[in-house]
């Protein structure tokens, strides 16, 4: 008898479809699992065989074959015990399906007949939806994620014979409570529990709006950290598409408790993170903490001390929005749209300019700045120092607050939006150099400020469009449609360090 | 002068000057009374410091192939001028021992030309600081603006922060000339007031890292050493590369110095030559400037900017370097915070203006060239 069951299976950060095939018929008892599984798989004969006893079914002493097909195809892990598990509960006639075709199951089963919380619940769901069939059995604490799909039933089920019963034509259970969300978590960082670093704020709140790349710079201890990690609770409300997008990313990482991610994602890797690592790789690939950002923010503390390697990495991902990488005769693609903060001490001892407490030789700041990845350093649009607050600074209420801040930042990412539709860009930081050309219309007094910093030789020709692209931002939200003298001048006075100005300062 | 400038080193200089270079790990024996022992004549020399190679290095010497020795220096673009002519720099005569070749990158004529003119040396410390590397740069542009002649070494610090405001100067000049030249490409200026006595080599870089600084002098100004090409840099060839700054300079202005810096052996020499010393006082809390602000305490002249160098050198009738155009009132505030020290948000802070403001109004001054970005994201003022 032969009993036929689709799942799925996890291929970077993609779904693919498997069909289980289970095939009894008399011989001497065994048990064979055929195509291409790893190490995970060959296991789950002996968990499913525990798991359908343990369930009160019987395990058929047959010669049973389940294939998983399509044969090319490598899969890993475990979460193809449920639907091996059921197809051979229906090929022995001990579950009577009637709709077997329709149904997707996805999890891992404990020896007692649990179904276990298995990652990756919603981008099986977003498979299941796209191959045509009606609905997914999934563990339960995967319900509320695998509904976010929206056309596909959903039946959580806490075991093996609930799944069973399921799939005889019982109706399936109703979704758990949304027990444990928002789940339990300290305060979100807020801006307004920031005292002083008014000029950082606002270089936040311009990479926010812009999209922009940002480099913080200070001696250590004076809250470059603290002020990355508020940055996104500025950034604009993420969409229902791209919340499922980090969600689907996240629950596949086993990130996050259930139902949809709400917040932008927020990763700080530590610097002794490897390329691959940073933009995902080994066998089988997985995503990088660049793809886990995505739609949020990849804050990289330390920038000197990454290896180079792991920062050049990083080109591709923030020119493309994607990654790509080869394994064999396959890529796989992972999405790869963040804001990149990164901090760094702006000498080797961490007090340069700040008064006379630095120690360090010319040829020690040299060394710092060839540390830092030239090429990254070149996509980083917004520079600014952070510097100790003053007493009175602290004694002084907050700048803004997170909500006062997001709102404006809403407001201008709207002009952006409104400006840009059509040309597939979403921010100004993605403009090209056409784009800047087309908005980035300058009154008066502005060509004057920019024509004079070129000539002076402030600005390169790449700096000069970089500080457009910030201006546009600047007068965005200001609310201006014409690029005024003063967004110029802001622009300017964060703009990133050129060469020329590193041969300078030294 | 009126004698026709002839066409390089005579023999016996020549000689001398590759007998040092040969020496040079002896001579790195005597470093502490380098002056007296560069004063001996060859045979001396060979006697007290060849020891085992004496008599190779004598027979190395008579044998000299001369000409190719010239030759060599012909090949990396060097021209020279001995003590036996007549063109030689008059300033370097009144040395216990002016070195019998000037090996110049750059043009022997420019460089004769630039040491002609009134000169003064700019050195200091490796080690300087933002404030130290303004005031480098800002004077050496004020005084190159006015004709005078930036002597320095070409060192990491205040010494290339001297050569790098001279270039700027030219360039300023350069832009003054062709108003219409197209913006953003720096137009290359022909001639700069600025020249760079190395340790090692004229034609080789030194320190490596200045290749481009260089590059610069080369192409603009002049580059020189009393060392044929091919002589390593020795910790003797130091002091004696200073003597050859003091000399040529009729002042020399230490700018920032720590306690043991060579820049005073610079103006130790200077002074001892008769040149005017002078120094640019700091925080007496900066060891950078221990050294400056002890010269000070000695009787050296103060210098503050530009101004006070051409006083000291011209008395009253001193050319007035250019003025820079005055602030706005909203940005004088700034400005004053600035320059008393504190750091970007604190001065902010003081003058009133907010983050939005703050930042537009640090890119104006920055614009209007009395700021600068150090490293740190700092402001540190530029000096008039």
């Amino acid at each position: 008898m032969l009993a036929r069951i689709a799942t799925f299976t996890i291929d970077g950060v993609d779904p693919r479809a498997v069909w289980v095939e289970v095939d009894i018929h008399a011989g001497l008892p065994a048990f064979t699992i055929v195509g291409l599984g790893d190490t995970a798989v060959r296991e789950s004969r002996d968990r499913i065989r525990a798991a359908i006893q343990n369930s009160g079914f019987e395990f058929p002493a047959r010669r049973i074959t389940a294939n998983l097909a399509p044969a090319f195809l490598r899969k890993a892990g475990p979460g193809f015990d449920a639907a091996i598990a059921l197809g051979i509960l229906a090929a022995s006639g001990q579950v009577r399906a009637r709709a077997l075709g329709d149904y997707a199951v996805f999890g891992e089963l404990s020896l007692s007949g649990e179904l276990r919380d298995s990652p990756g619940a919603l981008a099986v769901a977003e498979g299941a939806r796209g191959a045509g069939l009606r609905a997914l059995i999934v563990p339960r604490e995967r319900a509320r994620e695998a509904s976010l799909v929206e056309g596909l039933q959903i039946a959580g089920v806490p075991d093996l014979r609930a799944a069973a019963a399921v799939l005889a034509g019982a109706p399936p259970p109703p979704l758990p409570e949304a027990s444990h969300e928002p789940r339990a978590r300290g305060p979100r960082p807020d801006l307004a529990d920031v005292r002083g670093h008014a000029r950082a704020i606002l270089a936040l709140e311009i990479a926010a709006a812009g999209g922009h790349n940002l480099l913080l710079e200070g001696p250590p201890g004076t809250g470059k950290t603290m002020l990355a990690r508020r940055l996104p609770s500025i950034l604009p409300a993420m969409t229902l598409e791209e919340a499922i997008a980090v969600t689907r990313i996240h629950s596949l990482a086993g990130l996050h408790g259930d139902g949809l991610v709400s917040e932008r994602p927020f990763r700080a890797p530590h610097h002794t993170i490897s390329p691959a690592g940073l933009v995902g790789g080994g066998s089988p690939p997985r995503p990088g903490e660049a793809t886990l950002a995505n739609h949020g923010v990849l804050f990289l503390d330390e920038l000197s001390e990454f290896q180079r390697s792991s920062l050049d990495s990083l080109r591709q991902p923030l020119e493309d929005g994607r990654v790509t990488i080869v394994r064999g005769q396959r890529a796989l693609v992972f999405p790869t749209r963040f804001v990149l903060v990164a901090a760094t001490n702006p000498c080797p001892c961490g007090y340069a300019g700040a008064g006379d407490r630095c120690e360090c030789a010319e040829s020690d700041l040299r060394r710092h700045r060839r540390r830092l990845s030239g090429p990254l350093l070149d996509r980083l649009d917004l520079l600014i120092d952070v510097q100790r607050p003053s007493e009175d600074e602290l004694r002084s209420p907050p700048c803004t607050t997170s909500a006062d801040a997001a709102a404006r930042v809403a407001d201008a990412r709207d002009r952006q939006l409104l400006r840009l539709a059509g040309t597939g860009r979403r921010c100004n930081a993605e403009m090209d150099g056409a784009l800047v050309r087309r908005h980035a219309a300058l009154d008066e007094g502005a060509a004057q400020v920019l024509a004079r910093a070129y000539a002076n030789g402030t600005l390169s020709a790449r700096g000069r469009h970089r500080v457009l692209r910030v201006a546009r931002t600047v007068a965005d939200l200001a609310g201006r449609e014409r690029v005024g003298r003063v967004d110029v001048l802001t622009a300017l006075s964060l703009r990133q360090r050129t060469g020329a100005d590193v041969e300078l300062a030294a | 002068m009126s004698r026709p400038v002839s066409s390089g080193a005579c023999d016996a200089c020549v000689a001398r000057s590759r007998l040092l270079s040969e020496l040079s790990g002896h001579l790195e024996h005597s470093r502490s009374r380098i002056e007296e022992v560069l004063a001996l004549g060859n045979d001396e020399l060979l006697a007290g410091l060849a020891g085992e190679r004496r008599d190779e290095l004598a027979a190395g010497l008579a044998g000299l192939d001369v000409e190719a020795e010239r030759e060599r220096a012909r090949a990396v673009g060097l021209e020279t001028i001995c003590r036996c002519d007549p063109a030689y720099p008059p300033s370097l005569r009144g040395l216990a021992a002016p070195p019998a070749v000037l090996h110049v990158a750059g043009g022997r004529a420019r460089l004769l030309e630039l040491v002609a003119r009134d000169a003064v040396a700019i050195v200091g410390s490796r080690r300087a600081t933002p404030y130290g590397i303004e005031v480098a740069r800002s004077l050496a542009r004020g005084l190159a603006s006015c004709g005078v002649t930036v002597i320095s070494g070409m060192a990491l610090g205040i010494d290339a922060a001297a050569h790098a405001g001279a270039l700027a100067a030219a360039v300023d000049e350069q832009a003054a000339a062709t108003p219409a030249a197209t913006p953003g490409a720096s137009p290359a200026a022909t001639s700069a007031a600025t020249v760079a006595v190395l340790p090692g080599a004229a034609s080789d870089p030194y320190p490596r890292s200045k290749r481009a600084l260089h590059r610069r002098l080369v192409a603009t100004g002049a580059v020189v050493s009393e060392l044929p090409p091919g002589s390593p840099v020795r910790r003797w060839t130091f002091p004696a590369r200073n003597r050859l700054i003091a000399a040529l300079a009729r002042m020399t202005v230490v700018v920032e110095a720590g306690e043991r810096s060579g820049s005073l052996v610079t103006a130790r020499i200077a002074g001892a030559l008769g040149r005017v010393v002078g120094a640019v006082p700091g925080r007496v809390t900066a060891p950078q400037s221990a050294s400056t602000n002890a010269l000070l305490a000695a009787g050296a002249h103060v210098v503050r900017g530009p101004q006070d160098v051409l006083e000291a050198l011209f008395g009253a009738d001193a050319p007035a370097p250019t003025a820079r155009p005055a602030v706005r009132r909203e940005l004088a505030a700034l400005l004053d915070a600035l320059g008393g020290g504190l750091p970007t948000a604190h001065a902010l802070a003081r003058s009133g203006l907010g983050a939005h403001d703050g930042l537009a109004a640090l890119a104006e001054l920055e614009l209007s060239g009395h700021v600068r970005r150090a490293p740190g994201g700092g402001y540190v003022v530029i000096p008039p």
